[in-house]
């Protein structure tokens, strides 16, 4: 049974894309994908329900494959996030495929590649081994970047080179990383399981510490660079605007955070090494970081799908203050975070792909009173903004307030206060640009430039608008009550060694 | 082999390493990067195979070879094809003149030998005295990575970058677990093919490979 639960989200996806290679980009195949996302999701449900059922320090163990609380935690990020972005895809390819933007064959390796793609953040999570954790993490690199060029328009090519080249870069860094740590954990044991996370954390103490800091850096500006950490950001708005809305909503809701999750279990391990100071200041300094520059890009932007890019960047730097900050309330909330940020950013960049569709245009000037032009997109434009920006019910909103509590709690008010201020004038600037698209006098002839009549029919159908309508629903019903979710939440934190 | 002449093996295939780097900072010609590439190749697969014959370790000779036939024929193959309908052999005009290439490659071997001073005092055996020389081939990987403006080179830089941190690994512990090995061989190779197909890309829809012409993006 527990050896099934962790299989099966990572055999689903793998299935799928068998599937989609075979017989080619059709509903059937595509539905293939979506139950792919949802075998992942119920997955992650049945871990934590068995990890939630023994008590702390629980896992679930299959040979190489592991799952805790935070695992199980990423997994129904990954499974509800995907869930959604699978289900838009549909209406996304056979969108494309009748406007002509796109051949079978590129369908095709679309569908085969995104199915990959969930695969290789699946094992990202699931591996007990840090080399291979680093593996998938560099997989994921590699199945996207077709995803991030599918429209082999010069900008897409432009992002995708970018985006291999940056993330490679940074990626290796982290490989550099864990080979140090490799050589840290043989020097102190034996060299059996020497990369296995939890031998690691056995052994977190006896480490040498000289070689521990290196490998330390090294690590948290690799796995950095997939969250679009500064100073390895730059790939993120280039990859999210040209990537199609679904991938860019897998890709900010999901890859980012199962990055940080990596993070996460990195800064385990060297807080037991190096002492709770070492990777707080690290996190500390590239999370503000982050926070300024997205903030300040997001001010002046013109373009709205790199409007959310930017945003992503935003709540990246607001985990990183919340993993700085390390006590269980802040990594709690941290979580709540990841989840209700990928669903809302989900909703988002689903809701931007169908506009761009509409309008031809990623301008923010070129959409103007969307709100009375196409209630449906703009109703579901003005919901994902509200849940993103934190206001309640919104279960950002909660997951805020838990992380800027327990960063005061752990005494950084300075770089609380600092926080704030950058997320307020985030949030100005993000409502303002809302503001300016939602309301107002509608553009002319919103089809004018180029979409024509296919774009509004696959706009307004209702398939298309359910995973809008349930990934707001979800959003705004943790916000009200995490249920269950809570007790599962604090379990992870306190696996991650979070003081209460 | 002897203690002795397994040093020198050792020594020589780590300078090896660094001076095919330091070539590839020096040349201007695509061509012949390709080519150093290729040496480089061959002396990264000479530690695994120098360090399993001096621990009489089979699996490790196995790896070398299969490291030898990745990095040193398989993936400069793959780079080469981007050589195919390139219209100018050639850098473009360089960020970074070779004298004073060849200076920050001083300075970067110099840094290297600094920070890795805790990896050497940690376990210090001939092996891991070799590591600051790959350690600099990292370096310099990241130096060709922001200096050249041609995609060839820029995929070159990465590759040093790699083969550095392979070298790395098999210094200081002998290589990573083969699980990791494998997968993080796939990974590098499946990264080259793809920057090779959009290499191709864009030079159909650029016309050239000039990365300075990315230009599309931006704030």
């Amino acid at each position: 049974m527990g050896a099934g639960l962790l299989l099966a989200p990572l055999l689903a996806p793998l299935l799928a894309a068998t599937v989609a290679a075979a017989a080619g980009w059709r509903r059937g195949t595509g539905l293939v994908g979506v139950a792919a996302a949802a075998t992942i999701l119920l997955a992650g449900v049945g871990l934590a329900a068995r990890v939630m059922g023994s008590g702390p320090g629980a896992v679930v163990t299959a040979g190489m494959l592991r799952a805790d609380p935070l695992a199980a935690v990423m997994l129904i990020v990954i499974g509800a996030v995907a869930l959604l972005a699978t289900w838009a895809g549909l209406d996304y390819l056979d969108g494309e495929l009748a406007g002509g933007q796109t051949t079978p064959a590129g369908a095709r390796r679309y569908a085969v590649l995104v199915s990959l793609f969930l695969a290789t953040m699946v094992l990202a999570v699931l591996a007990d081994n840090l080399g291979v954790v680093w593996v998938s993490v560099e997989a994921t690199t590699v199945s996207t970047a077709f995803l991030v060029g599918h429209r082999r328009t010069r900008a897409a090519i432009e992002a995708s080179w970018k985006y291999v080249v940056v993330c490679s870069v940074g990626i290796g860094l982290a490989f550099l990383g864990t080979v140090l740590a490799y050589f840290a954990s043989t020097r102190a044991g034996s060299p059996s399981g020497a990369l296995d996370l939890s031998i690691l954390l056995a052994r977190a103490p006896h480490l040498d510490p000289g070689v521990m800091r290196l490998a330390g850096g090294l690590l948290l500006l690799g796995f950095g660079t997939k969250v679009g950490l500064v100073p390895f950001h730059s790939w993120l708005a280039d990859a999210h605007s040209q990537a199609p809305a679904p991938v860019s909503a897998l890709m900010s809701g999901v890859l980012l955070s199962v990055a940080f999750s990596v993070l996460l279990r990195v800064k385990q391990v060297l807080d037991l090494s190096l002492g709770a100071g070492f990777f707080r200041v690290g996190l500390l300094v590239m999370g503000l970081l982050t926070l300024a520059v997205a903030a300040f890009l997001l001010v002046g932007q013109r373009d709205y799908k790199r409007m959310l890019a930017y945003s992503s960047l935003e709540h990246m730097g607001l985990l990183a203050l919340a993993a700085a900050a390390g006590t269980r309330l802040a990594v709690a909330a941290l979580l709540l975070h990841v989840l209700a940020h990928g669903l809302g950013k989900a909703v988002l960049f689903v809701t931007a792909g169908q506009l761009q569709h509409v309008t031809g245009s990623t301008a923010i000037r070129d959409v103007t009173g969307l709100l009375s032009a196409n209630p449906v997109l703009g109703l579901s434009l003005a919901g994902g903004l509200v849940a993103l920006l934190g206001l309640p019910p919104f279960a950002l909103f909660a997951s805020e307030v838990g992380i800027v509590r327990g960063a005061a709690a752990a005494h950084l008010i300075w770089p609380t206060a600092l926080a704030l201020v950058l997320v307020l004038v985030a949030f100005g600037a993000l409502a303002r640009h809302a503001l300016a698209m939602l309301l107002g006098e509608p553009a002319p002839d919103p089809g004018a430039s180029g979409a024509g009549p296919v774009g509004l029919a696959v706009a307004s159908g209702w398939a298309a608008r359910l995973p809008m309508v349930l990934g707001l629903a979800a959003c705004l019903a943790l916000g009200i009550s995490a249920g269950p979710l809570t007790g599962l939440l604090h379990l992870a934190a306190a696996g991650l060694g979070a003081a209460s | 082999m002897s203690e002795t002449s397994y040093v020198t093996v050792l020594d020589l295939a780590a300078g090896g390493l660094l001076l095919s780097a330091v070539l590839v900072v020096w040349r201007r010609d695509l061509a012949a990067l390709v080519r150093l590439l290729s040496w480089q190749g061959v002396a990264l697969a000479a530690i695994p195979v120098t360090l399993g014959a001096h621990l009489h370790d089979a699996a490790l000779l196995g790896v070398g070879v299969g490291v030898g036939v990745l990095r040193a024929v398989v993936i400069p193959r793959v780079v080469a094809r981007l050589l195919l309908h390139e219209g100018s052999p050639r850098e473009t005009e360089p960020v970074l003149n070779t004298v004073s290439g060849l200076l920050a490659v001083a300075v970067l071997t110099a840094l290297a030998y600094a920070t890795s001073r805790s990896l050497v005092a940690l376990d210090p055996t001939p092996a891991t005295h070799a590591i600051p020389l790959a350690l600099a081939v990292v370096l310099i990987g990241i130096l060709v990575l922001v200096t050249r403006r041609r995609a060839l080179s820029q995929v070159v830089g990465l590759l040093l970058l790699d083969n550095g941190i392979a070298a790395v690994a098999f210094l200081a512990t002998a290589g990573v677990p083969l699980v990791v090995e494998l997968g993080a061989s796939l990974d590098v190779l499946l990264a080259v093919l793809v920057l090779q197909l959009l290499g191709d890309r864009m030079r159909i829809s650029f016309g050239g490979t000039d990365l300075g012409e990315l230009r599309e993006l931006h704030e």
